[in-house]
């Protein structure tokens, strides 16, 4: 379907990426947004605060994280679409919430503002440190799904494509900026209504107590109903069976894990998500995301000047990992350089993909600046030679 | 209507909590003696009576025994997180404002782990019924220390007695702004079932405290024998007083205990708020938000 | 009591009780918080070797339905003869 007129500001615009992330959710069609103030993500939740009472929508500033990540997901339950902006203190607290919104099904965006870390870390500065965190960071093997853009235009584009995979596969999705990007002022480009395509909750049409909240067919997305529609649901936390009870054994367990990761495991060759530039028949292979994709960009044209036949692949989606692609070129490729804002993450991910296939040069940054172009334009000519 | 009803004089009857509840779930988790079980005919009495459309009330439930109401009662019916019941509440009800949504939870989840969100729920004003089965212990962990065990109890993590000061449930929630407080015990089943209702028919943050039996821990911990003879104390020194001062309320290890309801004033709600500043700010081009079927 | 014992009035119930002894815990609300104390433990216990209630003596039942709001199992419940009889009358009144 098409998005709802009211939540888009058609026009172009001159904003950081905060405020067109905003832009993005309210195009999107999120009405229910809960936050706690915390740097650098903020003018998220400031302009979505100044805007939503004209869409028709609601913002309520919580207590603390806690409290954010769980209302999204009470007014989720109450029909929204609904999303919490934090930076990496915030998301720490919330990460219990991420997998109560995983084992329930709640669709949920969360948008992490990444920033220096660890604790209270480089609250003003940039990193991409959180990487591994969201994948793993609730107990428990639990579905997700990662963004990461790299200008204000795609906080904007990308915001759209989370709110609608939360709402396909009924996962939470993290929006994975950093203070870079979040405060970056570029032009961003909001098209109109028309042309902005949105994913509508899968309801059921059962009625009564004919519907089973958890019941999948072979999609193995349940459709879902809201408090107020009649179904009289139980949703819990515990390990639960088809109809939302309680079940705690191994076998409704088993099953029940099994079917919530496969949600992402049979659609990953249609999640995974990059940008490739010159990697068939590269000798070497960068592969960013983020704010670090940019800096990786020029690197790449430098090294290609100096004659290095470099390719670029770019990762749109974080999670899942497109280990695939990766495995493929490993065949062809001598080595991948893997430039991010954090000790060494995303490089573990590149690695068990590779195995021995080629050299993985890690280019790691503890956080508070992006990295110098030529810092890694000297692995790729290290590597290329 | 269960396969084998009850039939007296030829007619068919039934257990009158039973269609409140989830009956395939039955029996319920609870020990021999517990309250909890009691206050739920309370709560379903009270359902029965209140009037409200029951396909637009909601229950959400934290953790531990009481947070196991959410489960058996037959209504749109979450069990959150620990401690998070009243922000998962607040969301549902916000996300939709026709709901009537009840918190359902006991002593640690709301006043320990979620201690936070309690007081600013009541600070909002938050449009939730808020009933908090305070048994003084955690017994789904096995009998520690929550923030209401009296001082000298004794707990599995105060084995020498509780030396902490409880809160004054009462108190805190008239303090942080609840516009209805009461507090009644399992014993008092016809004052609490009409404390539900009124919660239920409440506009705004109204807050129960019962007082409920954990024999398992609490009472065979501090040798107070079975569930029932805790009921029976709970008979022997509860003085019911409404017009208390609040302050007035903090409970001491089996001692005397008022009872009553303390407080039934009228306040804006978070909505009503919202809603009136922005339409007073922002003018025409403000629809209010949530109010086209009148908030519940 | 002996057949020349002087005969009280007799006493007729007004009520009585339903139990699902199937899930009766044995806690003894009912029979202690009992307004005309007319409930008693049986001698019998159920499977999982609770006594649960009985009427004792059942003339003492007023069916005022407390043991049902006291009742933390859903294991019993009272009804008054006259709710019963309004409801017979009912449903002869819509037939």
């Amino acid at each position: 379907m098409k998005a709802d007129p009211k939540g888009v500001l058609t026009g172009i615009h001159f904003i950081d990426g905060d405020q067109a992330a905003c832009e993005g959710a309210l195009a999107a069609g999120c009405r229910f947004a809960a936050g706690y103030p915390i740097t650098p993500s903020t003018e998220v939740v400031e302009r979505f605060a100044g805007r939503v009472p004209l869409v028709g929508g609601v913002f309520i500033q919580l207590e603390d994280e806690l409290a954010s990540s769980i209302a999204i997901q009470g007014a989720a339950w109450a029909g929204k679409k609904v999303m919490t902006v934090t930076s990496g203190p915030g998301l720490s607290l919330m990460m219990e919430h991420v997998g109560f919104a995983a084992f329930t099904e709640t669709p949920c965006v969360f948008v992490d503002v990444q920033r220096g870390g660890p604790s209270t870390g480089l609250p003003t500065a940039p990193a991409q440190a959180d990487m591994m965190q969201v994948r793993w960071g609730s107990h428990g093997d639990y579905p997700m799904i990662a963004l990461s853009p790299n200008s204000p235009q795609e906080c904007f584009d990308l915001m759209i494509e989370a709110f609608n995979l939360a709402e396909e596969y009924r996962v939470p999705v993290f929006f994975m900026m950093d203070e870079v990007v979040g405060h970056m002022i570029e032009r961003v480009e909001i098209p109109e209504a028309s042309e902005i395509e949105v994913t509508e909750r899968k309801w059921t049409d059962k009625k009564g107590k004919d519907y089973l909240p958890y019941e999948a067919d072979e999609s193995l997305v349940p459709a879902m109903t809201k408090a107020g529609d009649g179904h009289r649901i139980h949703i819990t936390g515990l390990t639960h069976d088809e109809r939302g009870y309680p079940v705690m054994n191994a076998s409704t367990q088993d099953k029940l894990l099994k079917r919530l990761l496969g949600k992402i495991e049979i659609n990953r060759d249609k999640l995974v998500d990059i940008r490739e530039d010159g990697v068939e028949g590269a000798d070497v292979v960068v592969v960013s995301f983020g704010i670090t994709s940019r800096v990786a960009g020029a690197a790449v044209e430098m090294a290609r000047a100096n004659g290095v036949k470099v390719g670029h692949l770019r990762m749109i989606i974080t999670w899942p990992f497109p280990s695939k692609r990766i495995k493929e070129l490993a065949q062809t490729v001598k080595a991948f350089i893997v430039p991010e804002l954090n000790m060494g993450q995303m490089v573990i991910e590149v690695e068990r993909a590779v195995v021995s296939d080629a050299e993985v040069i890690s280019i790691p940054h503890a956080g508070g600046t992006v990295h110098e172009p030529e810092v890694i334009l000297e692995k790729i000519m290290e590597a290329a030679r | 209507m269960s396969a084998n009803p009850d039939v007296v004089m030829g007619v068919e009857v039934e257990n009158p909590v039973m269609p409140y509840l989830r009956q395939d779930r039955l029996p319920h988790i609870w020990c021999p003696g517990c309250g909890i079980g009691t206050t739920v005919n309370c709560f379903a009495r009270a359902l029965t009576e209140c009037g409200l459309d029951l396909d637009q009330t909601a229950i959400v439930s934290g953790i531990g025994c009481t947070g196991r109401v959410a489960g058996y009662l037959d209504l749109d019916s979450f069990h959150t997180t620990h401690g998070r019941a009243i922000p998962f509440a607040t969301g549902l009800k916000v996300g939709n404002p026709d709901l009537k949504v009840v918190v359902y939870s006991g002593d640690g989840d709301l006043t320990a782990i979620g201690g936070n969100h309690f007081v600013h729920a009541a600070r909002r004003n938050m449009d939730l019924l808020c009933i908090c089965v305070n048994n003084f212990t955690y017994g789904m962990t096995g009998g520690q220390c929550t923030p209401t065990s009296p001082v000298g109890a004794k707990q599995t993590t105060m084995p020498y007695g509780n030396f902490e000061h409880p809160f004054n449930l009462p108190h805190l929630a008239d303090a942080c702004g609840a516009v209805y407080v009461a507090r009644w015990t399992v014993y008092h089943v016809k004052q609490l079932t009409r404390a539900m209702k009124e919660g239920l028919n409440k506009k705004g943050f109204a807050f129960i405290e019962v007082l409920s039996p954990c024999p398992t821990l609490y009472s065979r911990r501090n040798r107070l024998g079975d569930g029932v003879d805790q009921v029976k104390y709970y008979k022997e020194r509860s003085k019911i007083n409404n017009d208390v001062d609040t302050k007035d309320l903090s409970l001491e290890f089996q001692g005397d205990i008022t009872v009553g309801k303390f407080v039934d004033r009228e306040r804006e709600t978070w909505l009503d708020a919202m809603n009136n500043r922005f339409t007073s700010v922002i003018g025409d081009k403000y629809e209010p938000y949530g109010v086209t079927n009148g908030e519940k | 009591m002996t057949d020349n014992a002087p005969k009280k009035k007799e006493k007729k119930a007004k009520g009585t009780v339903f139990v699902r002894k199937e899930i009766c815990k044995g806690c003894s609300y009912c029979i202690d918080f009992c307004p005309p104390r007319c409930l008693d433990f049986s001698p019998d216990f159920n499977a999982k070797g609770y006594h649960y209630p009985i009427l004792s003596p059942p003339e003492g039942c007023t069916g005022c339905g407390l043991c049902g709001l006291y009742c933390p199992d859903f294991a019993i419940y009272g009804v008054k003869f006259k709710d019963v009889e309004k409801l017979k009358q009912d449903a002869a009144d819509a037939a």
